[in-house]
């Protein structure tokens, strides 16, 4: 836990003194102690720089607790947000808000989690209807996600408006955050989390399996889609303002498990700590790697997250 | 102790269990056998609440189950599945895991919880193991964490569903031993056994299951050579009597 922590600190760190303008630790401290003020450091500190790291701890923290729990709830570490449609369908809500001319923050809090949802329940119910197995679930989400992305293609060919609104979205990174979409975002994510928290015990207990979860009486509908309600809300909240960042909840959930293990009371706090300094990592290597020029963090996750999913079925296969 | 009356049970619109009645007594091992697919995990699953019955009902201690929580219910009952997931968590985090029909929300153990599960531990040989992963362990051993698990959950009745499979011969007898001290303990042991040799040894009280149905019940002796044994297996058994007891033996 206290890896985690220093993971994140190191990144966070790293990430505010390197930049275009770098800036040295005393320049932080200063900063930081005489508040937002009117010199170079301030406001690059205040106005670029912490709001940016803010939105990435947030985002990482929320989408690798949300790929933790998917994984623990459908038993399948395969399974992530951004694999089984989840990102698509809170890209999808946001790409109609911004078609429909809706750019209040809370409103398009709501419907990225609301078209979250969507795609979580799509996924599921396709996967009971079909009596998939785990991976035939992971594959029911990529179908899923094609159709769900098809229609966000069409609404942003359909409305120009949209698209030009939701280009920096549909990539998925931080270099125009919107300080506004980020406070109810914020709360939504940090709330999850500490629900999450409380609620270890009974993703543990659903991990054993259905009829031994039963038998220790939990209840397991109410638990798998009350989880999955959460992990929904994480990344939905953490979409409607980063964007689309593939493969946090499949890369953090997977090494996080191999350093601390599978218990859930240790597992989700780190994992929200190493998600948070992952994503931190990435947005500094996509601001730095070709400076002055920025990519987006979400072709760096894509960069990470393509061979790291490969490498991932290359050892399943091996496992098997 | 346990008493099934009328139950059936259906799968997808087909009766697979056609009106089981059946008497589990207080401090023994009960041992259903039967073919394969005759409807034991099923009845067993249906005392536990874990598959719905159509009609007919359960009662612990005079108690019908429908009327308990799920949560209540598992303060009573124990349930070891055939099939075992082994998640990678420690033995001493798995056997935690039988106190989860204690805790209330937001599920923090106790004292007294850590010194059940620590007991439950010790009683099955395996608190010098408790801080080995799941993962690490034999499959006797992992058995024997199920076994802890149960005792943990502190019930008046063990259900398990083949325990016995995949165990070599010597984990089998260690396990059934066990399951004896249990029941001389007073607790209700009901178990799914395949082995019949192991049933006539270990079983107090036996119920033999056929196409869904109970076709004899009573002590192991008398349902091993029952019509009833010979009709559902297709097979005759042999019986001969030595110093350590009686045993049996197929003919062909």
């Amino acid at each position: 836990m206290i890896g985690g922590l220093v993971f994140l600190i190191v990144s966070a760190v790293l990430n505010v003194c390197l930049g275009a303008s770098g800036l040295s630790l005393s320049d932080i401290w200063r900063a930081l102690i005489s508040g937002p003020g009117t010199s170079a450091a301030s406001r690059i500190l205040w106005y670029a720089r912490l709001p940016r790291i803010l939105a990435c701890v947030l985002a990482g923290a929320g989408l690798a607790v949300s790929g933790a729990v998917i994984q623990k709830v459908l038993a399948n570490s395969l399974a992530s947000p951004g694999i089984i449609g989840v990102n698509a369908g809170a890209g999808l809500a946001v790409s109609a808000c911004c078609a429909f001319g809706i750019y209040s923050a809370w409103a398009i809090a709501g419907a990225s989690f609301a078209g979250a949802m969507l795609a979580t329940f799509l996924v599921v119910t396709v996967g009971r209807r079909t009596h998939a197995s785990r991976t035939t679930v992971v594959l029911g989400g990529v179908a899923v996600t094609a159709c769900l992305n098809a229609i966000t293609e069409t609404i942003v060919t359909m409305v120009p408006d949209a698209a030009l609104a939701s280009i920096d979205f549909r990539v998925g990174g931080f270099s125009s955050v919107n300080q506004g979409r980020l406070i109810p975002a914020g709360i939504l994510i940090i709330a999850g989390i500490l629900v999450v928290c409380t609620l270890t015990n009974e993703l543990d207990v659903l991990s054993l399996g259905d009829d031994t979860a039963r038998s220790l009486g939990l209840n397991v509908s109410a638990v798998r889609n009350g989880m999955l309600t959460l992990a929904a809300l994480l990344a939905g909240a953490s979409v409607s303002f980063a964007g689309i960042l593939g493969f946090v909840g499949l890369i953090v959930p997977h090494i996080a498990r191999k350093i601390i293990g599978s218990d859930s009371g240790k597992l989700i706090p780190f994992c929200a700590l190493a998600g948070a300094g992952f994503v931190s990592l990435c947005d500094l290597l996509a601001r730095m790697l070709f400076a002055p020029f920025e990519l987006s963090t979400g072709i760096i996750l894509s960069f990470l997250g393509g061979p790291f999913f490969i490498w991932l079925l290359r050892r399943r296969k091996e496992d098997n | 102790m346990v008493d099934i009356r009328d139950l059936h049970v259906s799968y997808e619109g087909e009766e697979v269990l056609h009106g089981i009645d059946a008497h589990f007594p207080k401090g023994k091992i009960s041992v259903v056998i039967g073919p394969n697919g005759s409807g034991k995990s099923t009845t067993i699953k249906a005392m536990m609440r874990l598959i719905e019955s159509d009609s007919g009902s359960v009662e612990i201690g005079g108690e019908p189950v429908s009327g308990l929580s799920q949560t209540e219910l598992a303060r009573r009952m124990a349930y070891i599945p055939q099939g075992r997931n082994i998640p990678d968590i420690t033995v001493n985090r798995m056997v935690m895991h039988g106190r989860f029909p204690y805790l209330s929300y937001p599920r923090r153990y106790r004292p007294e919880d850590r010194e059940m599960v620590g007991k439950a531990l010790e009683w099955v040989g395996l608190i010098e193991l408790s801080h080995k992963k799941m993962s690490q362990l034999s499959g006797g051993q992992r058995q024997k964490v199920y076994l802890a698990m149960a005792l943990a959950q502190d019930t008046e009745v063990i259900l398990m569903d083949e325990p016995t499979t995949y165990l070599d011969i010597k984990n089998q007898f260690e396990l059934l031993d066990r399951a004896r001290l249990l029941a001389e303990e007073g607790k209700t042991i009901i178990m799914i056994l395949h082995d019949l040799e192991s049933v006539l040894r270990y079983a107090d009280h036996v119920v033999l299951m056929d196409a869904g149905k109970l076709t004899a019940s009573g002590p192991a002796r008398e349902v091993l050579g029952s019509e009833a044994l010979k009709k559902a297996f297709g097979i005759e058994l042999s019986f001969i009597e030595t110093e350590d007891g009686v045993h049996c033996f197929v003919k062909r």
